[in-house]
């Protein structure tokens, strides 16, 4: 606003309409967001450059001068020569400011792609070595019995794990799930003093650490009470490591319910029974499902209270009370600790098939989060 | 039962007044109260038990043992010589290194996830990160033992080589040596770590990544409106608001590391030597001894692997509870972790 002209003398002041519109301002371009997620042409160049330039200086590093092979020293070469790379030709054209913004975000990214290759590789290095054992449909309907570990792959299978893991998990969870639910609908709806202890005690009780509930059960059922390691042990064991994670899943998805529902609810003049039963259980159903299918998924996964309580077995066992019954985790445990190469590619197919359980629970949670939105 | 008759009074001024509540309880909810408190006792009782059993058992240990059991390196019955300095060393230091390298990467997959990463993809993001925390440690494990491990040995080698002189780095085995031994290198604490370090990131990465998001959008807008850069943004508003997320979910993960068993059980070899060596082939754990050791433990050994398992409890539970009181306090309202 310098165009700003001065009043003309001060001989005749009433002249309202005589101050001049500032002539010839230029027409202001229209407000426009800055954009932040777009890139120019010199950002996607310099990232390019940098990344090819940076990967053959480490090829010929690596191949012609340094006597290096290994690739995991190779892609951490590249990363670095990239970043010094990528700083020197943005600071060439660009201030400061923007080479740190640029090296940030290259960086930041690049963590994440790490983690996301371990994840990627973690998952299908599984599946991979499970493989060869994957084909062979005796692994899904034969037991161990009478198999020798070094038997060929068309031999035994793993069909008495999956179904002692089911059973197992199966208990655990449907003593677990009652309770904890219950337990958070008390320490949510009804409240109060002994519901602060409850509490704090269920959340203190979380970081048990899961081998020690497994040796709490051992200890307690195995060495004391003389109750046989069994399907059941091993389900106390999980039910006792879960308990409290499935507790404090739900309290917490319990909490994040509008209060304001509840007291419509009551407002209208429900009981408290009716307003949890018909207002706040309906509203948090799909939080709840969620939360406890990922909870369940991390019980399938848990090796080490299994391990304590019960037993290895090699035969199909349907009867969770008596003799020792084999469960998935402990199986893979066992198998790739044989030593024998072929026990170990049975392993991994133990392994595969347990991730992909644990995939398919992961699916179908993720799937009934996404009815949040949709329904009700 | 509600026919009381003073309701009809206040009606007079004509003003609004609040519904009063019956002056009891219907049935139904006196049997829902009752019922609710009856289970939250039946859980309490559960997992108190589990405190107290653990803390009853180890009284006999520590009569027996006295502060020996803290100071003894060796376990081993026979020569009535059970302690777990070295234990809880071996512990420590498999959980430090899975922090050193699942803390800074936690950190900026969260940051990516809240600030760098296109929207469409955002969702998928979080997911990937819930579906790592639920792949089954044993996983870990192997992906640690059969992938990682013939890697990371050069990388071992290599920190042995360059930064020997840091006792943390050191090797018992000639680091020039021109064929050295890759034996001496596997089995580690630092590969334990790394499996390890895997199973805490999503843990402590979910957690930052939550603080970060709630970072208000009035300071983020100011902060581009004055013409910083993203980074700049993201450092001066981002990271200080997450500061308590960031610390709180990196302990949550030490608490997690720390209690970890079967990936640890699964690459090291045990070895009961106080050594802060972690790139040495050799450590042990507190649950990987538990793990190894249950099997043939009569009733006193069995009451010592308890007291190291409350010990480690007892840690967790410690670092936990003061995980979940900076998060608490970093986080405005509640929100959903799941």
């Amino acid at each position: 606003m310098t165009t700003l002209t001065a009043p003309p003398g001060n001989g005749t002041p009433p002249q309202p309409p005589a101050v001049p519109a500032p002539p010839a301002l230029p027409p202001r371009p229209p407000d426009r967001p800055r954009e932040l997620r777009s890139r120019t042409l010199d950002d996607k160049l310099s990232l390019a450059g940098a990344a090819v330039g940076s990967f053959a200086l480490v090829w010929i590093l690596f191949q012609w001068i340094l006597p290096l092979h290994s690739p995991i020293g190779f892609v951490i070469m590249w990363y670095v020569a990239f970043l010094a790379l990528y700083v020197a030709v943005t600071s060439v054209s660009n201030p400061r400011v923007v080479v740190v913004d640029r090296l940030a975000g290259a960086v930041v990214t690049g963590g994440a792609v790490l983690i996301g290759v371990a994840l990627v590789s973690a998952v299908g290095f599984t599946f991979f070595r499970g493989a060869p054992a994957l084909p062979h449909l005796n692994l899904y309907a034969a037991d161990m019995s009478g198999v020798r570990p070094q038997d060929p792959l068309t031999r035994g299978g793993v069909v008495h794990a999956v179904v002692g893991s089911l059973i197992e998990v199966n208990i655990a969870v449907g003593l677990a799930l009652p309770l904890g639910v219950g337990t958070a609908v008390f320490m949510v709806e009804v409240g109060g003093k002994f519901a602060r202890v409850v509490r704090t005690v269920v959340e203190a009780m979380t970081a048990l650490p899961s081998i020690v509930a497994g040796l709490f059960i051992y200890t307690v059922l195995i060495v004391t009470v003389h109750f046989p390691r069994s399907g059941f042990a091993a389900a106390m064991a999980l039910f006792v490591m879960g308990l409290p994670i499935i507790a404090r899943a739900a309290d917490v998805v319990l909490r994040v319910v509008p209060g304001g529902l509840r007291e419509a609810g009551m407002a209208l003049g429900a009981s408290h029974w009716r307003t949890v039963w018909h207002v706040v259980l309906p509203t948090a159903r799909p939080g709840l499902a969620t939360a406890l299918i990922l909870g369940v998924a991390r019980i399938v996964g848990e090796t080490s209270p299994v391990l304590l309580t019960s037993g290895a077995s090699t035969f199909f066992n349907g009867n969770p009370l008596d003799n020792a019954m084999q469960s998935l985790p402990l199986f893979v445990f066992g198998a790739v600790r044989s030593g024998q190469p072929v026990f170990i590619s049975r392993g991994y197919g133990a392994a595969s098939i347990l991730l992909a359980l644990v995939l398919l629970l992961f699916v179908i949670a993720r799937r009934l989060a996404r009815q949040r939105g949709g329904r009700s | 039962m509600h026919a009381t008759p003073e309701v009809s009074e206040p009606l007079v001024d004509g003003s609004d007044v609040p519904r009063r509540p019956p002056p009891s309880l219907p049935l139904t909810d006196r049997l829902f109260h009752h019922s609710a408190r009856a289970i939250g006792m039946l859980v309490l009782a559960i997992t108190g038990s589990i405190g107290l059993f653990l803390a009853i058992q180890s009284i006999p240990t520590i009569r027996h043992y006295g502060l020996r059991f803290f100071t003894e390196n060796q376990w081993q019955p026979e020569k009535d010589a059970i302690g777990i300095s070295a234990v809880l060393l071996g512990t420590l230091c498999i959980a430090t290194v899975a922090l050193l390298i699942a803390f800074p990467l936690a950190l900026l997959t969260a940051l990516y996830i809240s600030e760098y990463a296109p929207l469409r993809v955002k969702a998928t993001l979080i997911s990937m990160i819930d579906l790592m925390a639920a792949v089954p440690s044993i996983v870990y494990g192997l992906w640690g033992r059969d992938l990682m491990q013939p890697q990371l040995v050069y990388v071992a080698h290599w920190l042995h080589q360059h930064l020997g002189f840091i006792p943390f780095f050191k090797v018992d085995a000639d680091p020039d040596a021109p064929v050295w031994q890759q034996s001496q290198y596997t089995a580690s604490a630092f590969i334990a770590g790394v499996a390890v370090s895997m199973m805490v990131l999503p843990m402590a990465c979910a957690v930052m990544r939550e603080v970060f998001a709630q970072a208000p959008v009035g300071e983020r807008e100011a902060a581009l409106a004055l013409g910083g850069t993203k980074w700049g943004m993201i450092r001066t508003v981002v990271l200080p608001f997450g500061r308590g997320g960031i610390v709180g979910g990196t302990m949550l993960a030490l608490g997690r590391a720390l209690g970890e068993t079967i990936a640890v059980a699964l690459i090291i070899s045990p070895a009961f030597d106080l050594k802060v060596r972690v790139l040495e082939v050799g450590t042990i754990s507190v649950s990987s001894l538990i793990a190894n050791r249950f099997g043939e433990a009569t009733a006193s050994q069995l009451s010592a692997l308890l007291m190291a398992g409350f010990v480690l409890f007892l840690i967790t539970l410690l670092v936990n509870t003061m995980a979940a009181i900076i998060v608490n306090r970093s986080r405005s309202g509640a929100a959903t972790e799941i």
